[in-house]
């Protein structure tokens, strides 16, 4: 398929029903609404259902009912709305059902502003809702990476039956680039013969019930103890990281998103003054790459991580350097996007700080 | 080679299409490209801008600060942008509503009338596509067709009689940059 320029927003949408996503639910909210707004106009073309809930609340669990039934199916929102959804999230994670979830992070906390955020990565890599649990989380730095990053979104949950979300910041869906389409085609997955598509009492098959109440202590340990191996698989196999320049690098810039884009621009800008700096971007934020920053911790002179947050990604970062080398923060927050400026500053002054 | 470009006005200028048509217009070219709206709760009448990268290595930053080139429709506008130019860089304005004069002297300066030659030609909404007429001509980024192309892609089938008004716009823009 040919090159054309789309907004993130869109392209995923267009992404996600190529690759089969036939149910949306959602509420809408800045700044996402063209996910919602394509699909209504999209989905019912190729056989499928658009609604529009009555709240956040509603939508998720009409995902959790779809998904049920073994349909590819999704919703999005943005940081408050995405709040709203945690409960059912976690339900969905114990009913051990597949679904895709988008946020587009926008500055909180509260209702905040409307403008790009990464303020949502420890609910998102934590969890969000009660209980023990994980989903894999993309984080896409362009609108092509967007694109192919909700594609897989979708084989992932159904290969673990487990919701996947898709963490980008207002930019990466407000901005517009080429795409090209990938000529989408799903992984070997297992078939869903859990899928509660109607029952008929002619032992073909056992009833599937979609259920994540387990009254019994023991029965709900043993529940965990099989989804905690399932979340070893996915830190196993679905890891994903990109680094750049950072074979003879002095310093480290770790960063994810359009925020990583911000520093590839910085870091190009230091080396042309010399300065021998590089760019750890963590594609998956859960799994996190661990073992790529604990290496690169024992490699350079030091780290710094560049996020629209107050410091949270950090944390990890400095969990995983473990005190091999010094990490730094540098964030802006609430919507306001670091400059280029900014970073290229920031790498500046660790050189001098020598 | 990389275009930084900030496109920006008043809301219902156009100042957004003008940014997508750079980038489009880039794409055909075969360039690497951004286009960033600043979405904000803006409105019509309110302010309006873009960020627009065109580049011959994927794009970092798709925000830009240090601007190759700024394109003011109106005078806050100008005002807020005009120490965005990198020195050597364009800075492009409309002088039909801007009736001050930029005041950096280390950078390219080019009045663009556009709203008066949109008057003449018959249609005040070609007023953006005067300008980007003269960014094209100033720059030479690429061959005014790409952008007419983008255009097209953009207006669709049904609207293909606006391209002719549309492409003398630009014609009448780029003249301006050799009046300059």
């Amino acid at each position: 398929m040919a090159r054309q320029m789309m907004k993130g927003n869109e392209a995923i949408a267009e992404a996600a029903v190529q690759a089969g996503c036939r149910y949306f639910f959602g509420y809408p909210i800045t700044p996402q609404n063209e996910i919602p707004e394509y699909m209504s106009a999209r989905l019912p073309e190729v056989g499928g259902a658009f609604i529009q809930a009555e709240s956040e609340v509603a939508a998720i669990n009409m995902v959790y009912g779809a998904a049920g039934t073994g349909a590819r199916c999704m919703t999005s929102s943005s940081s408050p709305g995405i709040s709203l959804k945690q409960e059912g999230i976690s339900y969905i994670v114990g009913a051990e059902l597949p679904c895709v979830i988008v946020n587009m992070m926008r500055g909180g906390p509260g209702l905040g502003s409307i403008q790009p955020a990464q303020s949502d990565y420890f609910q998102a890599t934590r969890g969000g809702g009660h209980g023990d649990y994980h989903m894999v989380v993309f984080a896409p730095a362009s609108v092509q990476e967007a694109v192919e990053l909700t594609q897989r979104a979708f084989d992932v949950a159904d290969q673990y039956r487990n919701p996947v979300m898709v963490l980008g910041d207002g930019i990466i869906g407000q901005m517009m680039e080429p795409v090209t389409m990938p000529d989408y085609k799903p992984r070997n997955l297992p078939e869903k013969t859990w899928a509660a598509t109607g029952w008929k009492n002619d032992g073909s098959r056992p009833r599937a019930v979609i259920n994540s109440l387990y009254i019994q202590a023991q029965d709900c340990e043993d529940m965990n103890k099989r989804l905690q191996k399932k979340y070893d698989e996915m830190a196993q196999n679905e890891l994903m990281v990109e680094t750049q320049m950072m074979e003879d690098a002095e310093y480290a810039i770790v960063a994810y998103g359009t925020t990583a884009r911000i520093a590839l621009t910085a870091i190009r800008q230091a080396r042309e003054q010399g300065v021998k700096a590089g760019l750890i971007r963590p594609i998956t934020l859960w799994p996190f790459p661990t073992e790529t920053i604990a290496k690169a911790a024992k490699q350079v002179k030091k780290m710094l991580t560049v996020e629209m947050s107050m410091g949270q990604m950090v944390e990890d970062v400095r969990a995983a350097a473990c005190g091999a080398c010094p990490v730094g923060f540098y964030g802006r927050t609430g919507g306001v996007i670091p400059g280029v400026r900014e970073i290229y500053n920031q790498i500046m002054s660790m050189k001098e700080a020598e | 080679m990389e275009q930084q470009i900030i496109v920006a006005g008043f809301g219902g200028q156009g100042v957004l299409l003008m940014g997508q048509l750079l980038a489009y217009a880039g794409m055909l070219e075969g360039q690497e490209v951004s286009w960033m709206p600043s979405y904000g709760p803006e409105m019509r009448g309110g302010s309006a801008n873009c960020a627009v990268v065109i580049s011959d290595r994927p794009v970092g930053s798709p925000k830009v600060e240090d601007a190759t080139a700024v394109i003011a429709m109106n005078r806050p506008s100008m005002e807020q942008f005009e120490k965005n130019v990198v020195p050597g860089g364009g800075l492009l304005y409309n002088s039909s509503l801007i009736e001050v004069k930029p005041t950096r002297d280390d950078i390219r300066v080019v009045a663009v009338p556009c709203n008066d030659i949109a008057q003449e030609l018959g249609n005040a909404r070609v007023a953006n596509m005067v300008m980007l007429g003269a960014y094209i001509e100033l720059t030479k980024l690429f061959p005014m067709d790409a952008l007419v192309e983008a255009l097209r892609h953009k207006l669709g089938p049904s609207k293909e009689k606006l391209i002719p008004l549309n492409r003398k716009a630009m014609e009448a823009g780029a003249a301006c940059v050799h009046k300059a």
